[in-house]
């Protein structure tokens, strides 16, 4: 279970994340919804326990993540928006979550072909992960959290700057994981995604989660003005 | 007749280069060992400490990277007379007995080049983007394996640098003849000759034919290296 109480994150004088309470239990899948600068990034980073420089608390399955932020890490994983590249192959860069955990060999190659497999990437495999296109980059990047197996995963804006074809790859091994019981949590612009793949929703606006609920209630009414006028002003 | 006597020079340089003049290619092997040892000790020495200093943030980090940097342009006669001065006879490190050897000269020479090696090492270290430092973490990378990540993804700038330094060792006058003397005696084995102070010295005794084939095979030498870097940077550092 993920619990953060009274976080607050600021840089230099501008706050960016405002007493952010949040609490997502195992298995749930989260959307958090927002405008861009509203603090989405900011807010995974450290749900992934990549950065613990906050104030407040959070604790992830009772650990305090600011003293162990390591042991967190090897128990979530977040796909970032922009997918970065080792400089190496595209097997090796999904092999390498599975070689620092220490992993055989023989493990790691039946592994990583499988995702690669599921992701219609095995193809690639032998090719070098920085000159593939961005649909094949951000494949990739799935393909490596996948094949850790962890029960916790983030995406941040898994799906922008993707052609469609590509949208229902990653859509399809996200709902993947949320049928199979893990806990997700992404962030998007997309409302319909939201709707489409989570049943909790967050909604985000200058630092703050302004609500949080139920993805069909808020839909079908939001508790707040500045969640409806989120939502349907991506209707007009 | 001005013309001529290049030309002439040209010609027979290019004999003795097909030749296969012994004593041509002793020196570039001399050259080649002797500046090959000193890139070793220098990337020995200079990419664990480019390392140390681009992962670590301290105070003073900058000064000593303009340190290091200001001392990549040292004038190779200057750094020569303070090698001559330190080892000559009569100096502090007189007792070890390295000047006018090749031993000298590598020595020399890396402290010639460390900068070099220190200062491009830690630039490729910074250059490592901040994400990648991130995306290790969380696949499961504990610190020390994260750091490991990004020595490897530094590696071709590594590299780089060691390549940049040898050219620098190998193209230089004033370590090699200071320190090193030019000392050549047929079938000798104390001889310190390599290409550079060969070709001063020819010069200066009007054999241009010698000396424009070393020079040939020095700048053919260099620039084969240089392409070398090129393909590095094009094929590697982009993958
Ligand atoms: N490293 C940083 N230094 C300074 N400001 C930052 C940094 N990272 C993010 N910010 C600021 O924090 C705010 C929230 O950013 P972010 O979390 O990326 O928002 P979102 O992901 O919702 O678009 C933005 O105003 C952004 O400019
Ligand atoms: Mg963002």
């Amino acid at each position: 279970m993920i619990l953060l109480r009274g976080v607050f994150k600021t840089f230099g004088e501008k706050v960016v994340l405002r007493d952010v309470n949040l609490k997502v239990e195992k298995g749930e899948a989260l959307a958090i919804l927002g405008h861009s600068g509203a603090g989405k990034t900011t807010l995974l980073k450290i749900i992934s326990a990549l950065d613990t420089d906050f104030k407040g608390a959070y604790t992830f399955r009772g650990i305090d993540v600011k003293r162990d932020p390591g042991r967190v890490r090897k128990c979530i994983t977040m796909v970032f928006q922009n997918p970065v590249m080792f400089r190496t192959t595209v097997f090796e860069n999904i092999a390498y979550g599975l070689k620092v955990r220490g992993y055989s060999k023989r493990y790691i190659q039946e592994k990583v072909e499988e995702v690669l497999e599921s992701l219609g990437i095995l193809e690639l495999k032998d090719r070098g992960a920085r000159r593939l296109s961005g649909g094949e980059k951000q494949r990739v990047a799935v393909a490596r959290a996948l094949v850790l197996d962890l029960d916790t995963y983030v995406f941040d804006e898994p799906t922008s700057n993707l052609d469609i074809e590509n949208v229902k790859v990653v859509e399809d091994a996200i709902r993947e994981l949320i049928k199979r019981g893990k806990t997700v949590i992404f962030t998007t612009h997309d409302l319909l995604q939201a709707r489409r793949l989570s049943n909790k929703l967050a909604y985000m606006e200058k630092g703050e989660i302004v609500e949080i609920g139920e993805t069909e209630r808020i839909f079908r009414e939001p508790g707040d003005e500045r969640t409806w006028r989120f939502i349907s002003g991506m209707f007009l | 007749m001005a013309w001529d006597y290049i030309l002439q020079g040209l010609f027979e340089a290019f004999k003795l280069i097909f030749s296969g003049d012994p004593e041509l290619y002793d020196i570039l092997l001399r050259s080649i060992k002797v500046s090959g040892l000193a890139t070793l000790y220098a990337g020995l020495i200079g990419v664990p400490t480019g390392v140390v200093i681009g992962l670590s943030d301290f105070k003073g980090k900058e000064i000593v990277k303009s340190i290091f940097n200001g001392l990549m342009g040292i004038p190779t006669v200057v750094l020569g007379l303070i090698l001559y001065l330190f080892l000559a006879p009569a100096g502090p490190l007189g007792f070890l007995n390295l000047l006018y050897t090749t031993t000298g000269i590598s020595l020399g020479q890396m402290v010639l080049i460390l900068p070099i090696v220190v200062s491009i090492t830690v630039n490729s270290i910074e250059s490592v983007e901040e994400d990648i430092k991130y995306l290790a973490l969380t696949l499961g990378a504990d610190e020390s394996q994260m750091m490991v990540k990004i020595i490897e993804e530094a590696s071709p700038g590594i590299l780089l640098s060691l390549i940049t330094a040898f050219n620098r060792a190998i193209a230089e006058l004033g370590v090699a003849l200071m320190v090193g003397g030019n000392i050549f005696i047929k079938g000798g084995e104390m001889n310190t000759r390599v290409l550079t102070t060969a070709i001063q010295m020819y010069v200066t005794r009007g054999e241009i034919s010698m000396a424009i084939a070393l020079g040939i095979i020095l700048l053919s030498l260099v620039y084969l290296i240089s392409m070398v870097v090129n393909y590095i940077q094009k094929r590697w550092i982009e993958v």
